[in-house]
């Protein structure tokens, strides 16, 4: 491999440190106009009366709208859909759009507009709501593997305990925006998004036009997380307000909107019983899980169902409460359901590893599942031991103490702990439009997204493997939905579909070049097959004779042809059906506890992680640190704090809400186990971007425990809950 | 944001009248914290006057005193040779707070001057009698892990979130200001900040057109024997669950003064006197700062989420002086 494998620096750093990637709100648009949103104050009832009087006299406002002018939606489905009718059903729910000349003018507008409303008393406690038999929405029924009562009966030793997760929200560096204009029946948009084709399809069908008449824009995104993945209320507003105004309306949100009446990771509380025999056979989980979702839309974790996969157990059960609470719909957040999961189980075999006096890497080996617990189908591969031993050697985990408190430095209880985590290793349906063109430089287009895991350059590397040119002649484009369809990026399945896609029109384009190649005179491919061609610097040729070639200048001129153009859907392949395709990884954590003060330093995190091949070892490395980071602040940190009494998120703002600052980082890296898995998809890649996460809380939680002997269960671990 | 009208003051007499002759005027410095509050639509004042050109900045010796500008960035002064020589505390203190960008703008008359963190007085839709007299405290029955335990009353259970000024209530610092009449008048910083009564929306005892124009800190010898000790929910950029400041005086083994004040715990620096009190004329041992802790943390009246701050404080205190008389 020329390209592949090898680290690459982003083919977009130069025009994103210069301020030349334009992110969208930054899209230059003649005489737009700035929108501002107004929230509610009460998180259940309806409005009484809305006085936007005041508003509209303001300097520069042009129009303000709220559920008694706004355009109706002719969407369909439970999704939130603003300024619809006076009823609220979440705090800071959209009460009123502000139009003015300029943003400070909206915003100054909007804190004018007063609203009355009949207040109800809201539930957005998930556990008391839970204990409403009109508030649970259980989905799915629960899931039986073996009988646990037996397993539990046939344990020698047994846990059980409970784990909570508060509410926790994304918070990208770059926050919600889209510009919106009209030519007559056709919409423009400009959506900071994670699939333009979802958000084409949702304004589409709210506005009762064909989705050709919708196009979609939205070329980089700063971080998105999940945050972006469904489409977001404030595009139907833009666009609305756009076409009322004729006129481009533009709006971007502030940062404490990006934490307000959005979707955010639910609130999970989940019960663990685990058993197991003397020696550390696992004989039975039983895994309830309560989530909490709004109440005019469910959205359900798999929290409990990732454990399943995870340990050789005869006997599983699992479980999920869906729970309605007067809270805007939970949505997908980095690692969704897997991490809240792991953190239970991860943290549940720690606890069991304890009381049997096995080290708990130890456990979670006698535990190996060679193959897929669930469905007793093979693993199409599956490196994980490799990862315990690769990382169990970077981390220096022998040095470990399974006594807590007995590793000491000074003030500083020392503690190491592990988490192991899994992500599925899926593909979804991808077309890329790919035109090899005679001066050899080739266009890729595909409405893909980059939300930062540096698609555009995987996809340049990828093409430039399998077409034989260099990363600077292939020119990638996404983001924009007149190029062929592909899934929203998410759920770490990018590099697998949409490079499947360039793989495929890569191949079909040779197999094209190959069959004009053997019209020729003197054909050197006579009686070859196409695959022992490869393209290389502008010359079909023999794998193993490159003498024997022919220009791809050439046969395009002796064809009429300026280029080759290949448009190719990539599908998920038939085979894959055999077999569990999942990555696997451990995260090792070492912590530093100051016990009387409750300080945690997270002192040094390695994690081992096989994901197939690794495309470009540099963004991939970069993508495994930022999960990492994550899990030190979903351990210690992260919390979306609810007054209850009023429905209301408060802590919406970075010095309220606490992600990692540098110095809460330390010594973090990662070994890629590299597999080579030639069923998983045509290039053999997993998703990474997730998985480096999964194992991470349990880790440090679970490392808090080897430091201090205390079992913290209910995240983040802040000094209060350790002193 | 609203609108306002923006003047730039030359003389600190211009400032002050321009203030004093409009009771919805504000003062701007560093703006770190003003503007912020603009833009949540909590401060809403209709016209600000910078005062960032007045020559309020230096930072000298004078007699017994060290006088710091109300203008001088609180970056300058932490690094500042006199500062560090003199009052390690105060550079220590400075530093643990906010984040680099932040102290590169925030002035020290700004610093004293920054209002709570409580989430009630930032979010509009919620009470808080701080920001609208007579709506009531959100923060009492609400979440109050971050809030008071000493000196609190029914009508605001908020903290102070400044560390400078921890440091410099045990530094027994004085405020200087002036009217715009030209009146000068100097407040002790114990006097300075308030304790909330039943005005809380009054965070201190200026009146309103009164501007700091420098903070003067008599010497002492608590140089060699200071610590300041800051425990948060994370290690940088987070206000403190519990600070303690701390400079003591030992001579012959023997603590001759004493300074204790907390950050986290009260609506202004909350100076430990009854600890103080209890070192005086001891050898210092750990029993001796467990005792004078306790004595001190016994007087604390948590609310439902933070009653850590009772142990924690008592430790902190403890470590705090540990680590200054090592």
């Amino acid at each position: 491999m020329r390209y592949i494998g090898k680290e690459t620096s982003r083919v977009d750093g130069v025009a994103k440190v210069t301020g030349k990637a334009r992110y969208v709100a930054e899209f230059p648009v003649k005489n737009p106009a700035y929108g501002f949103i107004v929230t509610s104050e009460i998180a259940k009832g309806s409005i009484k009366s809305i006085n936007t009087e005041m508003a509209m006299k303001a300097a520069g406002v042009l129009k303000v709208y709220t559920h008694q002018n706004a355009t109706k939606s002719q969407a369909k489905g439970n999704a939130y859909t603003a300024l619809q009718s006076p009823k609220i059903a979440f705090s800071n729910q959209p009460i009123a759009l502000v139009v003015a000349e300029t943003y400070e003018q909206a915003r100054y507008a909007a804190s004018l507009v007063k609203a009355e409303y009949n207040k109800e008393k809201p539930q957005t406690d998930t556990l008391e709501a839970n204990k409403v038999a009109t508030n649970k929405v259980t989905r799915r029924t629960p899931n039986t593997r073996g009988n646990t009562q037996t397993g539990l009966t046939n344990s020698d030793v047994k846990i059980e305990a409970e784990y909570t997760i508060p509410i926790e929200h994304h918070n990208p560096m770059e926050m919600h925006g889209a510009i919106a204009f009209w030519e007559g029946d056709k919409l423009m948009m400009f959506d900071k998004s994670q699939g333009v084709y979802g958000v084409r399809g949702h304004l589409a069908q709210s506005f009762g036009i064909p989705a050709e008449n919708v196009k979609v824009v939205s070329l980089f995104v700063g971080g998105a997380f999940g945050a972006s993945l469904k489409p977001n209320y404030y595009p139907f507003m833009t666009a609305m307000a756009a076409r009322d105004l004729k006129r481009p309306v533009k709006i971007n949100y502030t940062r404490r909107q990006m934490f307000q009446g959005h979707g955010y990771r639910p609130f999970t509380y989940q019960k663990i019983q685990m058993g197991a025999t003397k020696d550390g056979k696992l004989q039975a989980v039983v895994h309830e899980s309560v989530g909490n979702t709004a109440s005019y839309e469910n959205f359900q974790e798999n929290s409990s169902g990732f454990g399943r996969t995870l340990y050789k157990v005869p006997n599983y059960d699992s479980k999920y409460n869906l729970v309605k609470t007067d809270l805007p719909t939970p949505v997908w957040m980095r690692a969704p359901g897997a991490v809240s999961g792991a953190f239970a189980i991860e943290s549940a075999i720690d606890e069991l590893a304890y009381k049997l006096k096995i080290d708990p890497l130890e456990m979670r080996k006698i535990n190996y599942a060679e193959k897929d617990p669930e469905t007793g189908k093979p693993y199409s591969s599956k490196e994980l031991m490799k990862c315990f031993d690769v990382g169990a050697k970077t981390f220096g985990w022998k040095k470990r103490k399974l006594e807590p408190r007995s590793n000491k430095d000074g003030n500083w209880l020392v503690g190491m702990g592990c988490g192991i985590g899994t992500w599925g290793a899926w593909q979804a349906p991808a077309g890329a439009k790919v035109t090899l063109r005679a001066d050899g430089t080739v266009h890729i287009g595909s409405a893909t997204a980059d939300i930062g895991p540096g698609t555009y350059t995987t996809m340049t590397m990828i093409a430039s493997e399998f077409l034989g040119i260099k990363p600077n002649q292939v020119k990638f484009e996404l983001g924009k939905t007149e190029f062929p369809r592909a899934p929203s990026q998410g759920g770490s399945i990018t590099t697998a579909s949409v490079g499947s896609a360039i793989y495929g029109a890569s191949m079909n384009i040779r197999k094209k070049l190959f069959d004009m190649a053997l019209k020729i005179e003197n054909s050197p491919f006579i009686e070859r097959r196409v695959e022992d061609t490869e393209l290389m610097n502008g010359m079909l040729r023999l794998k193993n004779d490159s003498s024997k070639s022919v220009s791809v200048a050439e046969l395009l001129k002796k064809n009429n042809m300026t280029e080759i153009v290949e448009t190719y859907q990539a599908m998920p392949s038939k085979e894959r059906a055999n077999y569990t395709t999942m990555g696997h990884g451990i995260q090792f954590a070492e912590v530093k506890v100051d016990e009387d003060l409750g300080i945690v330093k997270v002192t040094k995190v390695i994690e081992a992680t096989a994901c197939g091949r690794v495309i470009n070892p540099l963004t991939a490395h970069s993508q495994e640190m930022g999960g990492m980071i994550w899990g030190i602040g979903m351990a210690l940190h992260e919390h979306t704090e609810i007054d209850h009494r009023y429905g209301r998120m408060m802590t919406t703002n970075f010095a309220d809400y606490h992600i990692p600052s540098n110095a809460d980082v330390g010594y973090i890296n990662t070994e890629f186990v590299e597999e080579e898995d030639k069923i998983v998809n045509p290039l053999g890649v997993k998703g990474m971007g997730e998985l480096c996460l999964v194992g991470a809380p349990a880790a440090i939680a679970n490392a808090i425990f080897n430091a201090t002997g205390k079992r913290i269960r209910d995240l983040p671990i802040t000094p209060d809950k350790l002193i | 944001m609203r609108p306002f009208k923006y003047d730039r003051a030359k003389k600190s007499n211009d400032a002050t009248k321009m203030v004093a002759s409009n009771k919805n005027a504000k003062f701007l410095a560093g703006g770190t914290n003003i503007v912020d509050l603009m833009k949540e639509n909590v401060e809403r004042p209709d016209a600000l006057v910078d005062v960032n050109n007045l020559e309020l900045k230096q930072i000298k010796s004078m007699g017994s005193n060290i006088s710091i500008g109300a203008l001088a960035k609180n970056k300058d002064t932490a690094n500042h040779p006199l500062i560090k020589q003199n009052f390690p505390l105060l550079t220590q203190a400075i530093l643990s707070g906010a984040s680099a960008q932040i102290r590169n703008m925030a002035t020290n008359g700004g610093n004293l001057n920054q209002r709570t963190r409580c989430v009630y007085f930032y979010d509009t839709a919620t009470p808080c009698n701080k920001r609208e007299p007579g709506t009531g405290c959100g923060a009492a029955e609400g979440l109050n892990r971050m809030h008071a335990i000493f000196g609190y009353s029914d009508k605001c259970v908020a903290t102070h979130p400044s560390d400078m000024c921890i440091a410099l209530a045990a530094l027994d610092a004085v405020v200087h200001v002036e009217d715009e009449k030209g009146n000068k008048r100097k407040i002790l910083f114990g006097a300075y900040h308030r304790l909330p009564g039943d005005t809380p929306e009054k965070d201190n005892n200026l009146k309103h057109g009164e501007l700091i124009t420098s903070i003067e800190i008599p010497k002492n010898k608590f140089a060699n024997n200071s610590y300041y000790l800051k425990v948060r929910d994370r290690a940088s950029y987070a206000f403190a669950l519990v600070s303690v400041a701390t400079g003591l005086e030992i001579k012959n083994g023997i603590i001759r003064k004493s300074r204790i004040a907390m950050g986290g715990v009260a609506h202004k620096p909350w100076r430990a006197m009854i600890a103080e009190k209890e070192l005086i004329g001891k050898k210092p041992s750990q029993k001796l700062f467990e005792r004078a802790a306790k004595m001190e943390m016994e007087r604390a009246k948590p609310l439902e989420h933070n009653k850590y701050k009772v142990t924690l404080g008592e430790r902190a205190i403890v470590r705090a002086l540990k680590m200054a008389s090592a």
